[in-house]
């Protein structure tokens, strides 16, 4: 059974008189526990496709199922509890709450998105900083860690609530080459632990050989999928 | 452990500068309205304790028509035997009752032998005046604390204007309601300082004294003056004391009594709607300034943290859990401000009861102003200037739960 099925899916956009065609009638299907990326110049559509899968935007037509639901007519509401449950985001800019720790901003979805318990959420957060080798700077606030270190806090954050997939539109942008695979790397051993399935965007050549399945997005349309 | 509050605080104090600009701005605001409150509401306690417990008394019953026709002081319309009786009946019927006061009002002519001027006299038993006005006895400047059958206590402006000191010898004369003129010498026993208000320039004998100038066969009352044990509790004796007399009709068959509380007799109680009306307005003021800081300063914090926003609403964050980061913290902004402007009001109305402020109210000088404030005015200030922050906070909070995340992540 598919993560992810998308069936035609378009997306159109008004800009002004001028309607553009940002996602052209996509069919593809995403297993669980893959990694894959989707690439494309600027202006392809990997970020609308994103936010598609990541119920933040709704399709102009054709359907999408992520995780048995189909997620293009969930109203707002529905929509956020849909993505509290069962997606995780990992942003280009890291996006971590600068008011909150390391700590904090790994346990924020799981505190006022999910109500865990204390103990549950303390056991989990800890692990998750463990992994991503940031349990040492659980106490600091964003701004005094590296850009790195704060990709890999949003990587714990993005897997903290158990998602069942986890979305990351060019996570290692902002990141040198070192620290752009040890976050890649990161996320390829939560998925080998967690089984959580991955979806990224990126326009780094060298990035997407660790991907295990690309697909090429071009002016909207699907172009290829490799293994 | 982390929560709302906390994440509410410190996004407050992420702009330490324009949280305490703005917490101080609404303290400052709760300070004055507290400090206003204290102030016009000692005066006008004060006023109105000056008022009831020197002369006027808290409640008052007379014959129907009288006080509408108080400036000539009619003698055809005071209460006999008979009729204060009943009055005296409903009075004792009623526990909340500590004192009152039985008087004869008429006006007549006073003389020192010299000269003569018109005067205003209340004859009245004096314990039962006493205890029914008690300041009565502190207005008696001059002479001993008492009336003595025989004396008169002279208000001081006519004791100045005809030039009698305690001791003198003075005449009254007075015309009875049969047109009949009768007069009688007294010995000035004391001077009696004037307030302001009607009767509080009048003189005062012994009630024994009233009847004989006015030659009255049987005891004649003009007014009875009531005082409360409980101030508070003036509008429900005033209605008990109206229905037990309402069954008691004159000639004409209407009301034969009639029966006032202070403030449809004295001219103050306008000016205490006044003050009444002031605080409103400045509580009015208090809510504008409350409004406008706390909604600028949430209007700017929504508008600076519109990626955060963003970030929060796509990994989850139900708009209402946003609308309520954002009342949280219009919450806690409103709350300090309050706190801090309550324990700042408290220290400026103590130091103003050390300072023995005094002021002048008409021919009253020196009255010393002490300004309270209880416990309910606090935390009704306080309370209003909460639900404004958190009401302050609704629209900012609202438009924040309600953005696009896309835009909200895009935005630069």
């Amino acid at each position: 059974m598919s993560l992810v099925t998308a069936n035609n899916l378009s997306k159109a956009y008004a800009k002004g008189e001028l309607k553009v065609d940002a996602l052209k009638n996509l069919n593809f299907e995403i297993e669980p526990a893959s990694f894959v990326s989707f690439i494309g110049p600027s202006g392809s559509g990997k970020t609308t496709l994103l936010n598609l899968i990541g119920c933040l935007d709704k399709p102009t037509s054709g359907s999408l199922i992520v995780a048995d639901t189909d997620v293009s007519g969930l109203s707002r509401r529905m929509a956020a509890a849909f993505r509290g449950r069962k997606i995780g985001f990992i942003f280009q800019d890291f996006n971590l709450i600068p008011v909150l720790t390391v700590y904090e901003n790994v346990g924020y979805p799981l505190l006022v998105v999910q109500n865990t318990p204390s103990h549950e959420r303390k056991k989990r957060i800890l692990a998750l900083l463990e992994a991503v080798g940031m349990a040492d700077k659980k106490n600091k606030y964003p701004d005094q860690i590296s850009g790195g270190q704060k990709q890999r806090v949003a990587v714990a954050r993005a897997l903290v609530t158990n998602p069942k997939l986890v979305l990351a539109d060019e996570p290692t942008a902002n990141l040198d080459h070192k620290t752009a695979y040890m976050v890649i790397d990161i996320m390829k051993k939560m998925k080998n632990e967690l089984g959580t399935t991955f979806i990224f965007s990126t326009h780094d050549q060298k990035i997407v050989g660790e991907a295990e399945i690309v697909y090429l997005l071009e002016d909207g349309e699907l172009t290829n999928g490799r293994d | 452990m982390l929560n709302i509050f906390q994440i509410a605080v410190r996004n407050l104090m992420r702009y330490k500068r324009r949280t305490l600009l703005t917490a101080s701005l609404v303290a400052i605001g709760v300070v004055f309205v507290l400090v206003f409150i204290s102030i016009s509401g000692s005066f006008k306690n004060m006023m109105i304790g000056q008022i009831t417990d020197s002369f006027l008394g808290h409640i008052q019953i007379h014959k129907k028509g009288y006080v509408a026709s108080l400036d000539s002081l009619p003698l055809t319309l005071n209460m006999g035997p008979k009729a204060l009786g009943k009055v005296e009946k409903a009075i004792n019927e009623i526990p909340d009752i500590e004192a009152y006061s039985k008087r004869i009002k008429f006006g007549g002519m006073f003389s020192n032998f010299v000269e003569t001027t018109n005067v205003r006299l209340n004859g009245v038993y004096p314990e039962d005046e006493f205890k029914t006005v008690p300041l009565f006895l502190s207005r008696i400047k001059k002479g001993e604390k008492t009336i003595r059958t025989g004396e008169i206590l002279v208000p001081e402006l006519l004791a100045k204007g005809m030039k009698v000191k305690v001791g003198d010898t003075v005449v009254v004369i007075a015309t009875n309601k049969d047109g009949s003129v009768n007069g009688k010498q007294f010995r000035v026993g004391g001077i009696l300082e004037s307030v302001s208000g009607p009767g509080g320039r009048d003189g005062y004998i012994h009630i024994d004294d009233a009847a004989e100038i006015l030659r009255m066969d049987a005891m004649e009352i003009s007014e009875i003056a009531i005082r409360l044990k409980d101030f508070d509790k003036l509008h429900g004796v005033y209605n008990r004391l109206k229905d037990k007399l309402s069954n008691e009709l004159n000639k004409q068959g209407k009301p034969a009594f009639g029966v006032h509380t202070w403030e449809k007799l004295s001219p103050f109680y306008n000016i205490a709607r006044m003050i009444d009306v002031m605080t409103f307005f400045i509580k009015l003021m208090l809510i504008a300034i409350v409004l406008v800081s706390i909604m600028n300063v949430m209007v700017m914090a929504v508008y600076e943290r519109i990626r955060e926003i963003g970030t929060i609403a796509a990994i989850g964050t139900l708009p209402g859990k946003i609308v309520a980061m954002f009342l949280i913290e219009g919450f806690s902004l409103g709350f300090f401000g309050a706190v801090v402007g309550d324990i700042l009001g408290v220290a400026v109305i103590s130091v103003l009861n050390v300072s023995k402020l005094t002021f002048n109210f008409g021919r009253q000088k020196g009255l010393l102003l002490s300004p309270d404030i209880s416990l309910q005015d606090i935390l009704t200030i306080s309370i209003i200037v909460i639900i404004i922050s958190v009401l302050a906070s609704l629209q900012p909070a609202y438009k924040a739960s309600r953005m696009n995340p896309i835009d909200a992540l895009r935005h630069v």
